[in-house]
């Protein structure tokens, strides 16, 4: 396979220090204004500013790997505080709120359907597959995105050892389903449990890859540990997290956002600034701690990557 | 300060609580308290605010009539102003923290999300009543006529609802709770017009 070195962030994309340096004037000159109007009242800190210590488990014998970006990264704290996890409620600080009660130890992933080597994989089995850094944008469809260093490895890996059949043509992935251990599936937002989907050649895609960390340390909770789905250039939620079950399979599956509103959300559900959402303007995002929003890229960026995957498709019809 | 009615200090109480959530969220910006998206967090905010301030200055003609307390119609347009207030906010931060003064992508908004659209119009529907909400503008229209100028506020707040209910993605709770108190004290009004004897205005103090 023709592996090509995508380019990295073109100069066009970082926001030039003087716009940068003015929208910060502006930020504090607003503010103190409103300061002015409110302050006599409202001195008294009513925010909490907790910063837990952080005690996570360090991942070891990884290796840099192909595809980062060279953007600053967003902060552990945001990334870890400002998520969807609707397992663990709809607010985005509710996963680190409610998700202290998920055991991820003993885990297994269950590999089943169309393959020829049937099995269950130990997550002890897992992390000793060949670990990198990957460092990835994430494009939430609410627009809004990040930067994360996630520790991974290619999901390709994984499907070779199974030996998929010829019958199997898309890769379904179940996400845990116990209400005792998260709390958000007490309530029938979505379908429990959350199912996610990947077509073969999607799947087999080098940046394709089963994340188990972030910042160099063992996934946390919060984010889909122990063992979750990457897949840079779709809208978040087709990352599944905290996965305990893969499927090969002959047709479609179906998708947990896809089934609730699947005007909404397509199979595909490609990062596509040119397809209009009835809820939000793909066209721009907000990078979290940018002021600014910016353009959104075509397939986030990995255009190089994985536009051949999708040649001679009406992507405004398959979104 | 034996000079100031009683009435006036619960009124600067009032118009006291009414700036809280306004100055959270002022002291969030200095103190990094506005989590990862702070954009949104005011957005959000603001809204749910103006929508909760809009409950209240309906809730204060049924309330009146039901418990007597006649004086309370003393309160109602500060607090329809605080929900304008925070429905300018709201709009602010769209306009100018959101989207910076972009027309283009403000007026796609408003045009191509139904939830938006919802919104401006409840928005826009609110303004004649800011501009006409003072002692002059009620002279100058004749109460009868302000009256049904205001009877807008209804339209208003059903938008402001819809807009809500629009843009949640799956967990409907929240705009359902407002859903719900609209529909309880617009009720209130249909049962007045239709002559309910449970609704008829009590033997008011005031």
């Amino acid at each position: 396979m023709l592996i090509r070195k995508p380019d990295d962030i073109k100069s066009s994309e970082i926001t030039d220090k003087k716009r940068y340096l003015n929208r910060r004037r502006f930020i504090q000159a607003a503010g103190l204004g409103a300061a002015g109007i409110g302050s006599g009242l409202l001195l008294p800190a009513m925010f909490g500013n907790m910063d837990e210590a952080h005690a996570a488990k360090k991942l070891e014998g990884f290796t840099k790997g192909k595809f980062g970006t060279d953007e600053p990264q967003t902060p552990l704290k945001d990334i870890t505080s400002y998520n969807n996890f609707y397992e663990f409620g709809t607010d985005k600080g509710d996963p680190k709120r409610h998700s202290g009660s998920l055991k991820t130890r003993p885990w297994t992933v269950e590999v089943e359907g169309e393959v020829n080597k049937p099995r269950t994989f130990d997550i002890e089995e897992l992390l000793k597959m060949p670990l990198e850094e990957r460092v990835y944008r994430l494009r939430c469809v609410e627009a809004w995105s990040m930067v994360i260093p996630w520790i991974g490895f290619e999901l390709s890996h994984l499907i070779k050892a199974v030996e998929p059949t010829n019958n199997a043509k898309y890769i379904q992935f179940v996400t845990l389903f116990d209400p005792e251990q998260m709390p958000g599936q007490r309530r029938g937002i979505l379908d429990w449990p959350y199912v996610e989907g990947l077509r073969m050649d999607e799947a087999m895609n080098p940046l394709t890859i089963m994340g188990v960390g972030l910042y160099g340390e063992v996934m946390p909770n919060q984010n889909g540990a122990p063992i979750r789905l990457v897949v840079p250039w779709k809208y978040g939620f087709k990352s599944a997290k905290s996965i305990v079950k893969i499927r090969f399979v002959e047709e479609e599956p179906p998708t947990a956002w896809n089934m609730a509103a699947p005007q909404e959300y397509g199979f595909y559900s490609n990062v596509n600034p040119t397809v209009n959402h009835p809820r939000w303007s793909q066209a721009s995002e907000r990078r979290i701690g940018d002021f600014f929003r910016r353009k959104t890229l075509m397939f986030n960026g990995y255009e190089e990557q994985v536009a051949h995957l999708y040649k001679g498709m009406d992507l405004k019809k398959l979104y | 300060m034996a000079w100031i009615k009683p009435f006036t200090w619960i009124k600067l109480l009032v118009f006291a609580l009414s700036l809280i959530p306004a100055g959270r969220l002022v002291v969030g910006l200095f103190t990094g308290g506005l989590g990862a998206n702070p954009v949104e967090f005011i957005t959000h905010t603001t809204g749910t605010f103006a929508l909760v301030f809009l409950m209240i200055t309906l809730a204060v003609t049924p309330l009146r009539r039901l418990t007597g307390y006649g004086s309370l119609i003393r309160l109602r347009r500060m607090l329809g102003l605080f929900a304008f207030f925070y429905t300018v906010l709201h709009l602010s931060t769209f306009v100018v923290l959101d989207h910076f003064f972009d027309p283009a992508a403000i007026l796609q908004d408003v045009f191509k999300r139904p939830y938006i659209t919802a919104g401006s119009v409840g928005f826009l529907l609110m303004v004649p009543l800011a501009a006409t909400s003072t002692a002059g503008m009620i002279r100058r229209l004749g109460g009868r006529r302000w009256q049904q100028l205001h009877r807008l506020v209804y339209f208003s707040a059903i938008a402001g609802v819809v807009h809500f209910l629009w843009l949640v993605k799956a967990d409907l709770r929240e705009p359902l709770i407002f859903a719900g108190v609209l529909a309880v004290l617009l009720s209130y009004r249909i049962a007045v017009w239709r002559n309910a004897p449970w609704a008829k205005k009590r033997a008011g103090r005031t």
